[in-house]
């Protein structure tokens, strides 16, 4: 194994960020160092890369507890603001799901649903400290009596409110059409028939996992922004998978790696979390969330320097394709080429046009650069790697040095 | 020439009168349907462009108000809640006039152009945080 021409460590990264002294820059910028400089000047110069992200992640929710009562009872169902939540748990925890949706909502009775509200505007309610009415039915035991409780709550009331996103961040996504000849209403937008629209989702050149596509800095343990506030990476994420297919680059072409996310919700801004209603598919909630990659050597500067142009995703049809769950792809199309805002597909000129927030997404990753240029965020030592690609060797990826 | 894009009420009491025949009659006004619709308590609405020059396209207006139609601005009418816009993007599909639209392919942040907006609504009803309204 060859050795690195730069070796920095999260240790010295940290106190230069003490002192200070550290360059801080955000991916968006790398992407011009690494091309003008190279990448072992540009990992010298450079300390933290901070990335970013502002989407929709139906995988999102919260626990609560919200404290014992007099007599005391044990949660059966649960409700805030109508919104069902899950009471399975000791007496006066629950779980609020991002997804679920008010009660007596009429769903797609009438296709397609609006779907104003549910878990994610829940969530989005409890950080911006507002008023909730909580519901609960308990069925009575011995050491748990009461049968039911209702209480007008904010965040403050409750003794724990922890944000616990099962999957988020998702590494890179699809880009999504309809070839069939009606309408769909998805968790990809509204998408018109015979490939009239295109749709995509990820912050490419900004996304966190694209920057270390092969979770070199991205770990478990890792403090990031979560919602605003300061979250961890608690694990790998439901669906993780390292091992998909890769460019020569390394960048995966599925959602590939993924993360479960953390944190304390009464830090968090709602700036930074929103309820979302999702016309035709149901709630959800949009987050941001910014991780900083430590440029420890060249090879994480060659990962941190990836552009919109580097990262492709490939096209698939939610008019009949996804739903079935039919593995077809109608080609691979960069980030680069979604953003102009028109794709082709089969000689076709295609509108394409976002689902999560590149805009959003660079406040993340600004507001993530200020943190650590204040002296406020320091780098976590990982504490355990995430599941690792098999493929992978140190400098293997390396191409245009 | 100029245009305007507006949003007329008919009241129960007018709906059943030729009003808006006369605007190319009279005032010279060339008009695009873009929706007409009756409503269950039989109050008419019509959304149009009106195009023409300036001072008979006002005429014409006051005209239309004199006969007891209520004349509202499209452009006036469709707002964007700036504070609950976070540019995903989502409109962006939906909107025929491209009166929403990112024009910056650097920031990525989604222009609004009321003047462009025909009133079709879809913007409303897609919008993941309610920002628009008409």
């Amino acid at each position: 194994m060859e050795e690195y021409k730069v070796n920095k460590t999260i240790k010295q990264i940290n106190e230069k960020i003490k002192r200070g002294e550290a360059v801080v820059i955000n991916a968006e910028e790398m992407v011009d160092i690494v091309k003008k400089e190279g990448i072992v000047d540009a990992a010298k110069k450079v300390d933290v890369v901070t990335t970013g992200t502002f989407g929709t992640m139906c995988s999102s929710g919260a626990f609560i507890n919200f404290g014992h009562t007099t007599p005391r009872i044990k949660a059966y169902k649960a409700w805030l603001n109508d919104v069902p939540v899950y009471a399975g748990l000791a007496a006066v925890d629950l779980f609020i799901g991002a997804t679920s949706v008010k009660e007596g909502d009429p769903l797609n009775k009438v296709h397609p649903g609006n779907f104003s509200y549910g878990g994610g505007h829940v969530i989005e309610d409890l950080i911006a400290k507002k008023t909730l009415e909580l519901r609960v039915e308990g069925y009575g035991t011995d050491c748990y009596p009461r049968n039911s409780f209702t209480k007008k709550i904010t965040i403050r009331d409750l003794s724990y409110a922890t944000l616990c996103n099962p999957r988020n961040a998702c590494q890179n996504y699809t880009c999504a059409i309809n070839t069939s000849d009606k309408t769909v209403y998805t968790y990809m937008g509204i998408l018109k028939p015979h490939m009239a629209n295109a749709t995509y989702s990820s912050a490419g050149q900004l996304s966190p996992l694209l920057n270390d596509p092969f979770y070199l800095t991205i770990a478990i343990g890792t403090r990031i922004l979560l919602g605003g506030g300061i979250g961890y990476v608690a694990f790998p994420g439901t669906q993780h998978n390292p091992n998909v297919e890769r460019t020569e680059r390394g960048i995966v072409l599925s959602a590939a790696g993924t993360l479960a996310c953390i944190g304390d919700m009464e830090k968090m801004n709602p700036a930074f979390v929103r309820g979302a209603s999702i016309l035709g598919y149901g709630t959800s909630l949009t987050i941001g969330i910014g991780i900083p990659i430590p440029i420890l050597n060249e090879e994480i500067a060659y990962f941190t320097g990836i552009g919109d142009e580097d990262i492709y995703v490939y096209i698939e049809d939610y008019g009949s394709d996804y739903p079935q769950n039919k593995e077809k792809t109608y080609g691979k199309v960069s980030y680069k080429q979604l953003k102009s805002g028109y794709i082709e597909i089969n000689g076709k000129r295609i509108s394409s046009s976002p689902m999560s927030s590149y805009f959003e997404a660079i406040e993340v990753a600004e507001t993530l650069k200020s943190w650590i240029k204040d002296k406020k965020f320091l780098l976590s030592e990982p504490q355990e790697k995430l599941p690792q690609a098999k493929k992978y060797k140190p400098r293997k990826y390396i191409r245009d040095e | 020439m100029v245009s305007k894009k507006v949003i007329l009420t008919f009241k129960k009491e007018v709906v059943d009168k030729p009003i808006v025949c006369e605007l190319p009659k009279e005032f010279d006004l060339t008009f695009n349907i873009l929706e007409a619709k009756i409503l269950p308590r039989r109050e008419g609405v019509l959304i149009m462009e009106l195009i023409g020059e300036e001072e008979k396209l006002q005429k014409g207006l006051d005209y239309l108000i004199q006969n007891n139609v209520i004349v509202e601005f499209v452009e006036q009418k469709i707002k964007r809640d700036e504070e609950k816009c976070y540019h995903c993007g989502i409109c962006i599909s939906v909107c025929p006039p491209e009166a929403l639209v990112i024009d910056d392919k650097k920031t990525m942040k989604v222009s609004f152009y009321p003047d462009r907006c025909i009133a079709c609504g879809w913007c409303v009803k897609v919008c993941p945080v309610k920002a628009m309204s008409l």
